[in-house]
């Protein structure tokens, strides 16, 4: 069975910087999630604490990384901002992942007007980049967290479903299918209790893959003030409120979540293409 | 199947698709909660006269097909309605602002070529450290957001070692090129390391051909077929990737323009976006869609004219 994994092009090969690269990002990216699970426990500061008179001081033994223009403490923003910045991807591959398998599973299962249908509207998404999609409901809801989440996984929805789809065209053809449905299993019932299980997988390896885009495109949101609340504290959110302290010669609480983007999304996205191929590679 | 009719059946298909992506752009305002008209002024306060002067101008009370079908027939001929926010036109407000932001994705989108085919080249005809170091490069810009790039190029080149303006799109051709190129490099990184790695495999892929091992074994120059046999060989799959990057540069430049307020239609969109300024929207959002697909054509087209072992139409089969 010849397996197609939808990556965004130019993430393949990546084989000759692997032996190091691999274990630092997988210790990475479970730190910045042990961090964002415990969180409230290790932030040693109130994150929306203003304190104007120590406004961007720098790093102190009170203040570890320094404060930001408002004299909110940085260290705890990134650490409760890692919550926001981890959940809204998650969010985002959640959805797109079971909704994508569930149009997946129909469309190759049943055919018909059905996938045809299906295939038209998948291939009108893939035309509206996810940035833009989510702009542009944002725009008729206004800001905050579930209408980006809600955008993105939409615009992420077709990797999957496409995927889904040629999965279980392949799939239906192999003998165990025949012998379920001669057995009198309904569709429904091998769909989900047999053909989901081969086929799951090669369709989480893509949604992993899509995990730190999907970072990217809603930290970005943040950052032009359409994602997140004001208040939250996010990554991108303090990318913004930082450009203007780097503007007036106080670079650090702006690099300082700059970084932590960068090397999440470089994390996730080695952790992720890893496993993609060790997927393609075992069954191919 | 001939150029012509392929060409014609591709176009059909595109514009069944702008269709349906017009359709969503249009009927997005009507997912909104609470009526139209009140979404459209969205907060301000109207008397009942601006109020009817909204329902007229919009035509409020005809059906929703009638009004879908007047509006699409509008944006045919250029017409996009009023700004709400601005009260003018929306094609005025975007012919002012489209210079800018064409100067800045062009010029992102000549170094992405240039500098991404170069390294992809380099790391696929050198190999050994020079191609890990790349490697590592390009995984690193390949997980830099553009804002980021943006913030962070400014903060260095232009506050600390102030080589080049913090803000705005300048004035005449060259000041607006000097005003453009941190911006221009910011919006290129990610996609320098996208092409890079894929020009990088696709000359991998090529050099495993057994029409290199016989160039090579006639005694052609090594550098003759890297760039006869190999280079342009792999011209075809990185043309592919044409219509995704020139969307990801177009979606982008709306990061890059606000971190640098270079007044584009990319701080347009985000501009309207949080005044709620929906003809705006609607407009930008259109404009970006159908660009997408005009050169997502034109590669299409293109294709077989790079690669002439493609066929007109088989890249359809496995995109």
């Amino acid at each position: 069975m010849s397996v197609a994994l939808t990556r965004r092009p130019g993430l393949g090969r990546l084989k000759a910087a692997r032996a190091p690269l691999h274990p630092i990002c997988l210790g990475f990216a479970a730190l910045v999630v042990l961090a964002a699970l415990l969180a409230p426990w290790l932030s040693p500061y109130d994150p929306n604490a203003v304190d104007l008179g120590n406004a961007l001081a720098g790093p102190s033994s009170d203040h570890l990384l320094g404060v930001d223009a408002a004299g909110r403490d940085t260290l705890s923003r990134l650490l409760l901002g890692a919550r926001t910045s981890l959940l809204g991807p998650l969010g985002v591959v959640v959805f797109s992942t079971v909704a994508g398998i569930a149009v997946g599973l129909a469309a190759g299962w049943r055919g018909g007007w059905l996938d045809s249908v299906l295939s038209r509207s998948t291939e009108l998404v893939f035309a509206f980049p996810g940035m833009l999609l989510a702009i542009l409901i944002i725009s008729v809801y206004g800001e905050g967290l579930l209408a980006p989440v809600i955008a993105l996984a939409i615009a992420y929805l077709p990797y999957v479903s496409r995927l889904t789809r040629s999965l279980v065209l392949a799939e239906r053809t192999r003998p165990y299918v025949c012998a379920y449905q001669v057995q009198g299993h309904s569709a429904l019932q091998i769909c989900l209790r047999h053909v989901l299980p081969n086929i799951a997988p090669i369709v989480l390896a893509q949604s992993a893959v899509n995990f730190g885009y999907a970072l990217m495109d809603l930290a970005g949101l943040s950052f032009l003030g359409l994602g997140v609340p004001a208040l939250t504290p996010d990554w991108g959110r303090m990318v913004f409120d930082g450009q203007t302290a780097i503007q007036h010669g106080y670079p650090l609480s702006a690099i300082l979540p700059c970084t932590l983007i960068v090397l999440t999304v470089v994390a996730f996205n080695v952790v992720g293409e890893r496993w993609a191929d060790q997927v393609a590679r075992r069954t191919t | 199947m001939s150029f012509l009719r392929f060409a014609a059946r591709r176009l059909v298909e595109m514009a069944v698709t702008l269709f349906g992506a017009s359709f969503v752009v249009f009927g997005a305002m009507y997912l909104a909660p609470g009526s139209p008209a009140g979404f459209l002024l969205s907060g301000r306060s109207a008397s009942p006269a601006a109020l009817q002067a909204i329902n007229e101008q919009y035509h409020l009370d005809d059906p929703f097909l009638v009004r879908y079908f007047r509006w699409l027939g509008q944006v045919l001929q250029g017409d996009f309605g009023r700004s709400i926010t601005y009260r003018t036109d929306v094609s005025q407000l975007l012919a002012d602002r489209l210079p800018a932001t064409l100067l800045l994705v062009g010029t992102a989108l000549v170094v992405v070529v240039v500098v991404g085919l170069a390294l992809g080249r380099l790391g696929a005809v050198r190999g050994g450290k020079t191609d890990s170091t790349i490697l590592v490069t390009t995984t690193f810009a390949l997980g830099t957001p553009s804002f980021v790039a943006a913030v962070l190029l400014q903060g260095l080149f232009a506050v600390k070692l102030g080589w080049f303006p913090t803000s705005g799109a300048g004035e005449g051709f060259g000041d607006m090129l000097w005003h453009l190129t941190l911006p221009a490099i910011a919006l290129a990184l990610y996609l320098i390391g996208m092409l890079s790695r894929v020009t990088r495999s696709a000359m991998l892929d090529a050099l495993e051909g057994e029409h290199v091992t016989v160039a090579r074994s006639r005694g052609v120059p090594e550098r003759e077929v890297i760039r006869r046999h190999v280079f342009r060989n792999s011209l075809g799959t990185v043309l592919t990737t044409g219509g995704l990057i020139v969307s990801t540069l177009l979606v982008c430049t709306i990061l890059v323009e606000s971190a640098f307020s270079i007044g584009g239609i990319g701080q347009l969109l985000e501009l309207s976006t949080t005044t709620k300024d929906f003809p705006t929207v609607q407009a930008i959002s259109l404009i970006i869609v159908a660009l997408f697909m005009i050169v997502n054509l034109i590669v299409d087209l293109l294709h077989p004219l790079v690669d002439p072992r493609v066929t007109l139409g088989s890249r359809r089969s496995d995109a």
